[in-house]
């Protein structure tokens, strides 16, 4: 799919992420819950990251802002945003207090909630908190904010914009506060979007509403997309790139077309084999046990003790395998990978 | 009410036959921020009929009533109006639904329900023997040696291991918590069980697992699933039947193949149209606007006529019925299997 935004060139990035590491101190040990991981985000693209729970998506997620929180805390690795208005930006990098921190958060990054209820606060009008928003990036008037917040309430789809701009979370549907949090988002114009799990919590046919709005929102302000989703029929639908997490670590990287239709790495394989409308009429090949405690992560390739295809001796034992590029834009952190042709799924 | 249930299979007696089940709700008008009374239609005349051995699936979005339904086809509520003829293992038939309570207790190792919270349906303070034991214990079926084997007979065939007996839900994973909640259900030697969003909450690896668990159950104890879902993609590979709730009503059952291949009722298509496949050359449609129609102050006519794409003069004057769909030769004989509650398939 070509970028949805014409005027950058095709290779310029807008996040570069190397080897981030996240991990947690707690009173049982260490935690790590990121631990080595690398991906970037072209312009303009969307990016799904994919994943189980405990995978380690949302400290990804909330690393990237540097929202983590103690016992947590960013142990190593660069968060590079390549900003159109504000430069090169190494938010990991960044003081406590440094400016640029706040003008990354909301300003050039902002991100979409799972639970929209959670995201907004009850006691202020919607319009308030889309205005509030507004006031802290962007150089404008109250009257300017107040009409800017309305006009985004109704490009979200927001029906009465003037009438909605006035009332509090509660009285709105769950469709309906999930198109707050979307224009709230967008308000600023981010150079980037992070959603994490945006539509978990929505029906079907509302999710698909929601999940079209991003995306005509994303073309129209030339934003870029990190999608966070558990949901690979979510990441079909919208993403240009994914990447698979498992355990902390990504195990394959590609074109979203060529992971769904030709996964390399076994995990991915047994994520797509568990898929039950991939699957009809057939016994679902489920993954073996349960994702590891991340106190305990296996030595060797992390899934090994789950892999039908796992070699004693190769597998079971020393460092994780890296990421390695296995052929065009496909990469992979299995070293039994590209020996066999990739299998269908 | 429909005497002939619209769209029944010609098998054996249904081990389950729900005629005309409704459930509404008195708004109160009492209290400081009184608003004026009414009544929330949850659930209005669905009627169905479950074989024994089947997987009849129940699917609609929030609000369309399924949890209602299921609840009073158990008695946890007490249904507004309907029928619930069930069918016990002595081969004798009960309304469930005509019932006082105390007439219901021997009835209830029969019929079992599986939560969908893994985590809020497990008591944190009791151990899994007590959790998967209780039932036994409180219908008086088996106590002391004989109880314990009877739970660990069970924890076997649900794939955990006995010696986890004496621990407590809190040392378990969602998926395996899910198993310790069906051993529970099936430690009875139910012949029904609801499983009401079992899967949901679970993992896609994990909810694969836990669905290939139940069909094995199913096969060995030749049980007979109702199976509440909103997951399309779970429904598609799990459930011989499936009815599509909207507003309280059944608008369209069908055998599975049937209605994903060739959906009848637009809100039919429009839900399988808006389900994301895992499939990028698949494309999610998203013209369906608007929201799940408000049970308290649904639309008159037919309720999803302010939606439908199709929509005409009849649709908003009169509520369509769940008819039998197919040539009038096919519906002699018993019908083509689908029934579909929608003016497009009036025959005049």
């Amino acid at each position: 799919m070509p970028p949805a935004v014409a005027a950058p060139p095709a290779l310029d990035t807008i996040l570069e992420v190397t080897d981030l590491r996240t991990h947690f101190f707690t009173d049982d040990g260490v935690l790590r819950a990121v631990d080595g991981i690398s991906f970037t985000i072209k312009r303009g693209q969307t990016l799904a990251l994919v994943g189980e729970s405990g995978c380690g998506k949302s400290v990804t997620n909330y690393s990237l802002l540097r929202l983590i929180q103690g016992p947590g805390r960013i142990v190593g690795g660069k968060i590079v945003l390549h900003s159109a208005r504000a430069g090169d930006i190494d938010i990991a990098a960044l003081g406590e207090q440094d400016k640029r921190l706040y003008r990354v958060r909301g300003g050039l990054v902002s991100m979409i909630f799972q639970e929209p209820m959670a995201a907004l606060s009850p006691v202020h009008t919607v319009g308030d908190q889309i205005r509030e928003a507004i006031l802290l990036h962007r150089e404008v008037s109250a009257e300017e904010a107040h009409a800017i917040a309305v006009d985004m309430l109704k490009r979200v789809g927001v029906s009465g914009a003037e009438r909605r701009f006035n009332q509090y979370p509660h009285e709105l549907s769950g469709g309906m506060r999930q198109r707050v949090v979307i224009a709230m988002a967008l308000v600023c114009r981010p150079e980037l979007l992070i959603a994490d799990e945006p539509t978990t919590a929505l029906d079907v046919t509302i999710q698909a509403q929601i999940l079209s709005l991003i995306k005509e929102l994303q073309r129209e302000i030339g934003c870029s997309v990190l999608l966070i989703t558990h949901d690979l029929g979510v990441v079909a639908q919208m993403a240009d790139e994914v990447a698979v997490m498992y355990l902390g670590r990504l195990v394959e990287q590609g074109p979203v077309r060529e992971v769904l239709r030709h996964p390399l790495h076994p995990y991915t394989q047994g994520l797509l084999r568990s898929i039950p409308s991939l699957n009809v009429g057939r016994r679902l090949a489920s993954i073996p046990g349960a994702v590891p405690s991340l106190l305990a992560i296996p030595a060797g390739c992390p899934f090994h003790p789950r892999c039908p295809q796992a070699r004693p001796g190769l597998c079971d034992g020393g460092p994780p395998p890296l990421m390695r590029t296995i052929a065009k834009s496909r990469t992979v952190a299995c070293v039994l990978a590209g020996e066999n042709p990739p299998a269908p799924a | 009410m429909n005497e002939q249930p619209a769209c029944s299979p010609p098998a054996a007696p249904p081990l389950l036959s729900v005629r005309g089940l409704s459930k509404h709700f008195p708004n109160s008008a009492r209290g400081l921020w009184a608003r004026p009374a009414g009544t929330t239609r949850a659930v209005t005349d669905v009627s169905f009929d479950l074989q024994p051995g089947e997987t009849l699936g129940l699917v609609g979005e929030s609000g369309s009533g399924k949890t209602t339904t299921v609840r009073c086809i158990l008695r946890a509520l007490a249904p507004t109006a309907g029928q619930v003829f069930f069918r016990k293992t002595d081969g004798g038939t009960v309304d469930l639904a005509a019932l006082p309570e105390g007439a219901l207790k021997p009835l209830r190792p029969q019929m079992q329900m599986i939560f969908q919270d893994p985590f809020s349906s497990l008591n944190p303070r009791m151990t899994v023997a007590q959790i998967v034991g209780e039932p036994l214990a409180i219908h008086g079926l088996a106590k002391g040696r004989e109880r314990e084997d009877r739970v660990d007979d069970i924890l076997r065939k649900v794939g955990l291991k006995p010696e986890l007996r004496t621990r407590y839900p809190h040392a378990f994973s969602g998926g395996q918590r899910q198993r310790i909640g069906i051993a529970r259900a099936l430690v009875m030697r139910p012949s029904f069980v609801v499983a009401d969003e079992a899967v949901s909450a679970l993992d896609v690896s994990v909810q694969a697992q836990v669905l290939n668990l139940l069909k094995d159950l199913q096969e060995e104890f030749h049980l007979t699933y109702l199976f509440v879902a909103h997951n399309l993609d779970v429904v598609r590979n799990f459930c011989d039947r499936v009815a599509v709730m909207y507003a309280g009503r059944i608008v369209e059952l069908a055998p599975t193949a049937a209605l994903f291949a060739d959906p009848k009722h637009p809100y039919t298509q429009a839900l399988l149209g808006a389900v994301p496949w895992p499939d990028p050359d698949v494309k999610m449609k998203f013209d369906l606007p608007g929201e799940v129609a408000d049970p308290n102050r649904l639309p008159p006519g037919c309720a999803f006529h302010p939606r439908c794409p199709e929509c005409f003069a009849r649709c908003r004057a009169h509520r369509p019925e769940l008819r039998p769909l197919g040539p009038a030769a096919v519906r002699a004989e018993g019908g083509s299997g689908r029934g579909v509650a929608c003016h497009l398939y009036d025959l005049s």
